[in-house]
């Protein structure tokens, strides 16, 4: 509410000068109190939703690290002012006890080949989208780009059956195969676009010089596309790494290569109270996306931004 | 036009271009099977078992659908599903405006933009937990240990079980889904307000439009087909939405959506029939969605 009326003020403050200035001194001088005014008033605003969507994460953060007995007692906030209790042997015991490092390790058995994989294959297709002709090629993309939206939920009862009936539940493949499968529409949808959009005649002298579809796509196309190959690798990564319902349903049977979205669920369902193992748990299957997220924003927001925006 | 000349010639002889086509399905190959095997296969057999009972041995006809719209749990979590359909997506594309119009040439701009942003970067399972410490109860009397209750003790209200209480908890977990995206449209619409040319903006000041007149009648009909692309989006991730729900209630004490209902059926039930049905309803609600980005796309294909 508070924010609403601030932001009622500041705009009827800032309509004000314009509107009956008298003499340009005035009007200067006003308009620029007023300014700096409202501008502080918005900065306040901006900054407050800023720490509003910060504490829940801060309040993990210095909850993992504080001793399991105070954590069931007292508020995290309380651990704010002295004394300080910190202590790392949450991590320790989550790290070395729980099975966690396996799991962390399964996340990236999952997630390194769940990210190339759909890549290279999405980056095959869409350079044939976008630089061969064939008969039903715009028919064919805008089907697979219409597959972005389909419920995995309604794909999963018969790729369970047919995975099944293989004897691939349980396994890495399953997933793999899963993931590559359900990350390709988005991926050809941003690489098509991409690769349109480069200029043709590199391509055409290259061919001239004789160079096959195969020596275009890894020499000029691939090296050229990096940025938009990079955003799109952020997104699978994280899409992956992040997954609760593939591995639940393709992994629930097999703890042994569960990764850690599936441990850590399993400790909220078995470890409810035990605040201590799964703040630690939380923080260890958080740390690298925010790694990559920190490290590689940009590119990571280029990519939101080609998906959705046209440009 | 040597460029030119060039491009005609590859393109004009019978047998070159015959070549061309057999090459290309070489390339789109390994995505167009893993489509088929993946996508097509797996819809239209679901189409098909959710006609069918419990174990997929006998055709019940449309007795599943009839389930859906009358049974009282079934309507329960249909109406949930819609309370998340519009609230969160009101919360998040409005919030998300919001944030960006405020923070636009604020000077820690990047720093809150992040502070946004952070939370998509967490998986549905990490912010749960993070949650947790807002939404914990402890009973009255002794120390709250969450952020919420000790909120509500402060100024002398009673704790609530957030996640237990029907009447709080599909709200509570909206909460949490709208911490994690807004950051997402926020950044979107954000850059499509910057696309506004600055000259637009300065002319409405000039003529005197104050900040609500310049946000409704030119920042909101500028980006409204970046908002319709947000919009429909959110839709169509809040309509699947799974995670959030199963790892904070398992879909108990009345607070289960259509995503969560269908894990429950096949996994818990071993409703196979019951769970095709819940999954086509869910196809069914996107088509019109889908209709409209997938017209969005062709009109930007136009522009392009």
């Amino acid at each position: 509410m508070s924010i609403r009326d601030s932001k009622r003020s500041a705009s009827t403050t800032l309509s004000t000068p314009a509107a009956t200035y008298t003499s340009e001194k005035e009007r200067t001088l006003g308009s620029y109190l007023v300014q700096s005014l409202s501008r502080s008033s918005v900065t306040a605003i901006a900054v407050l939703i800023g720490c509003l969507w910060s504490i829940p994460t801060l309040g993990l953060f210095i909850s993992s690290f504080r001793p399991a007995s105070l954590i069931a007692s007292t508020g995290w906030w309380t651990g704010l002012v002295p004394p300080w209790t910190f202590t790392i042997e949450n991590y320790q015991q989550v790290l070395l006890a729980q099975g966690m490092g396996q799991a962390f390790l399964n996340s990236l058995i999952i997630a390194i080949p769940g990210t190339i994989f759909p890549i290279l294959i999405a980056a095959f297709a869409a350079y044939a989208f976008a630089w061969m002709k064939f008969p039903g090629r715009d028919w064919i993309f805008f089907s697979i780009v219409a597959l972005m939206i389909v419920p995995l939920q309604i794909t999963l009862v018969p790729i369970l059956t047919m995975f099944t009936m293989i004897g691939l539940t349980g396994q890495y493949a399953a997933v793999w195969l899963a993931h590559t499968a359900f990350g390709l529409p988005f991926a050809i949808y941003l690489l098509r676009n991409f690769f349109a959009s480069l200029p043709s005649d590199l391509m055409e002298s290259a061919r001239i010089d004789g160079a096959g579809y195969m020596r275009i796509f890894w020499t000029i196309i691939m090296p050229l596309s990096l940025p938009a190959l990079a955003s799109l690798a952020i997104f699978q990564f994280m899409w992956v790494w992040n997954d609760l319902l593939v591995a639940l349903i393709f992994l629930g049977g097999n703890p042994e290569h569960a990764p850690m979205t599936l441990a850590v669920a399993d400790l909220v369902n078995s470890f409810g109270s035990n605040y201590q193992v799964l703040t630690a748990a939380a923080f260890v299957s958080m740390a690298l996306p925010l790694i990559v997220f920190f490290s590689l924003q940009r590119y990571f927001v280029r990519g939101i931004l080609a998906g959705s925006v046209k440009g | 036009m040597a460029v030119i000349a060039v491009q005609k010639t590859s393109a004009s002889p019978h047998g070159r271009q015959r070549n061309i086509s057999w090459l290309a399905w070489v390339w789109v190959g390994p995505a167009l099977v893993l489509e088929l095997v993946f996508f097509i296969y797996p819809v239209l057999n679901t189409l098909w078992l959710s006609f069918f009972n419990k174990t997929s041995t006998s055709y019940v006809g449309l007795r599943n659908y009839q389930r859906i719209f009358t049974d009282p749990s079934l309507l329960e979590v249909l109406r949930n599903n819609l309370i998340w359909l519009v609230l969160a997506t009101v919360l998040t594309v409005g919030l998300g405006l919001l944030v960006a119009v405020l923070v636009d040439r604020v000077k820690i701009e990047r720093v809150i933009k992040s502070a946004l942003f952070l939370p998509m970067a967490v998986s549905f399972v990490g912010a749960s937990v993070i949650w947790r410490f807002v939404f914990v109860y402890q009973p009255p009397g002794q120390p709250q240990i969450g952020l919420l209750n000790a909120i509500l003790g402060f100024f002398g209200i009673g704790p609530q079980v957030w996640l237990l209480d029907p009447r709080f908890n599909t709200l509570a977990m909206i909460a949490v889904y709208v911490w994690m995206m807004t950051g997402f449209s926020m950044v979107i619409l954000s850059a499509a307000l910057k696309s506004i040319p600055d000259e637009i903006l300065e002319a409405a000041k000039m003529d005197g439009a104050g900040r609500f007149t310049i946000f409704w009648r030119i920042m909101v009909p500028m980006i409204s087909a970046t908002l319709t692309v947000v919009t429909i989006t959110m839709v169509i991730n809040i309509l699947k939405i799974f995670d959030i729900v199963y790892v904070m209630t398992g879909g108990n004490y009345h607070s289960s959506v259509v995503g969560v209902e269908f894990y429950n059926q096949l996994f818990i039930f071993g409703n196979y029939g019951q769970a095709s049905a819940l999954a086509v309803l869910l196809m069914i609600a996107i088509i019109p969605v889908m209709y409209f980005n997938i017209r969005q796309i062709r009109q930007q294909e136009k522009i392009r």
